[in-house]
């Protein structure tokens, strides 16, 4: 692997930039390997880098039916944070937001990871007792939340100039979570191809799975796809959305729906919000990209959906919301939408397990994955590579639906 | 925005509405069915990427809980309600 540098720039500068190497290769596809992952996203392509570095299990193909990081990866708003309600959640997240403040170094690739704190401006006392019990949770793991008046909030917002005293909901404090940050999702994506691909993993891009393929024994025996089957003797789901689609072909139903997120972003201004803003009881959130753009969210669509686009009636909720608390923002032209589509759990929390297919892994109920991308990787290459859940991961198994064992999350996250 | 045939006030916004969820097995007899049904009836429910079966409530109109068809690929209403409450 060629390494990036302030050396390596100028010496490639020097020759017109005509000199610099393919980020990976575009192998042949074989007809077998050990594991094939399919998606190459965040978590598909973090499973293989981990795969590939920590268990030294490189004989990996990640299968990806579009071009590689134009999923869900490129289709959030790049918030990693982690505060969370349970105990089996908080110290996963927090592992995540940790190997992602070294992961520049770690990939040798700019993630232009930009830690800058998130702050929650509340408008109700329900919520601010519930952000003040998860605090106390957190603060167990190690993870950072603290209750800041409605002047410090505003002094940290300035932009906020609506929900005054006169408000139907006016702003009663804020809450401060200083591990939060932003980063560039592209560089995620292509930081984890390109380890992985050093490490010897092929990366297929227009390789759309159709199909699973199931032995006479029940195993996994490999894949379908239009370039030909592949084999495997492991195969791992990690494709967001298509997840039922995908199991659905050997028979296999899981406990998910598939919503349709959506966020849109406005023309670039000046330095304005240095932090990451989410006001839970407006129901919108969005940070200043590095560009100046506004990257702003709401809530997910009404029923299940495999469209990736907004629709009207939920934009202009946000834009309602957000213009209630920060009515300066009146003057912004929106410039783009768009929309992922996730699946959720009747718990809104994740599922990482071996199916009842052996051999089949699927990682999945992925609400607000990006921020779980490396500690997601890491745990299911553990989960593939020893077949025993990582100690992180092993509350989020299938079996929690048969024991009745939730791991309840909704309402940490925009899920309802 | 979709537009919801409601059996009593024609195509309303889908605002006014309230989502119902998909709609669901009948419910299996607890005392006669294995666990893994009933646990299966309790967490899964159809997620298919096409049409689905799902329930409205007419919430901010008529009040009318209403079963229709809609496609999950394209929000295209395919069957309109086939009942009305």
């Amino acid at each position: 692997m060629q390494k990036y540098s302030i050396f390596s720039l100028f010496r490639h500068a020097l020759n017109g930039h005509t000199t610099w190497a393919p980020a990976w290769r575009s192998p042949p596809l074989k007809a077998s390997y050990d594991v094939v992952v399919i998606g190459a996203g965040g978590h598909g392509l973090a499973t293989a880098y981990y795969l590939a570095k920590e268990f030294n299990i490189a004989d990996v193909a990640v299968l990806e039916r579009g071009w590689l990081g134009g999923g869900n990866v490129a289709r959030n708003t790049v918030t990693v944070r982690s505060n969370y309600m349970r105990d089996a959640s908080i110290p996963f997240y927090v592992k995540s937001v940790a190997l992602y403040e070294g992961l520049t170094d770690e990939l040798n690739f700019n993630l232009m990871h930009s830690k800058r704190t998130m702050i929650d401006v509340v408008q109700t006392f329900p919520k601010m007792r519930e952000l003040r019990r998860r605090q106390l949770a957190m603060d167990i793991y190690g993870s950072t939340y603290e209750q800041i008046s409605t002047e410090e909030v505003r002094r940290r917002i300035p932009a906020l100039t609506g929900g005054g005293p006169d408000a139907r909901l006016p702003v009663i404090g804020g809450m401060v979570h200083t591990d939060a940050g932003v980063n560039r999702h592209d560089a995620v994506a292509w930081g984890y191809a390109r380890g992985a691909d050093a490490r010897g993993v092929e990366l297929h891009q227009q390789t759309p799975v159709t199909k699973l393929l199931r032995g006479n024994d029940g195993t996994i025996k490999g894949v379908e796809t239009p370039r030909g089957v592949v084999r495997a003797g492991k195969v791992a789901i990690a494709v967001s959305g298509h997840t039922t689609t995908l199991t659905e072909t050997v028979g296999l139903r899981l406990p998910l729906r598939t919503m349709n997120l959506t966020a849109f972003v406005s023309e670039p201004v000046k330095p304005l919000v240095d932090v990451v803003v989410n006001c839970p009881d407006s129901g919108f959130y969005f940070s200043q990209s590095d560009k100046g753009e506004m990257v702003i969210g709401g809530a997910p669509d009404m029923g299940q959906s495999f469209r990736r686009d907004i629709k009207q009636h939920v934009f202009e909720d946000t834009v309602t919301a957000m213009l209630s608390l920060f009515p300066s923002f009146r003057k912004l032209k929106l410039l783009r939408q768009w929309g992922g589509h996730l699946d959720i759990a009747p718990d809104a929390s994740p599922i990482m397990d071996e199916t009842d297919v052996p051999g089949l892994f699927v990682t999945a109920g992925w609400w607000g994955g990006y921020k779980a991308i490396p500690a997601g990787g890491l745990t299911l290459a553990h989960l593939i590579a020893k077949g025993v859940p990582h100690p992180l991961m092993s509350p989020f198994t299938l079996s929690r639906f048969k024991h009745l064992d939730y791991v309840m999350e909704s309402g940490t996250t925009t899920a309802r | 925005m979709m537009l919801i045939p409601c059996p009593f006030c024609g195509h309303r916004n889908e605002s006014e509405f309230t989502y119902g969820g998909p709609v669901k097995p009948d419910r299996p007899d607890p005392n006669a069915t294995s666990d893994e049904d009933w646990v299966e009836y309790l967490t899964t429910v159809p997620n298919p990427f096409g049409p689905v079966q799902e329930r409205w409530w007419h919430a901010r109109g008529c009040g009318t809980w209403l079963t229709i068809w809609r496609d999950t690929r394209t929000h295209d209403i395919v069957e309109g309600p086939s009942d009305a409450e």
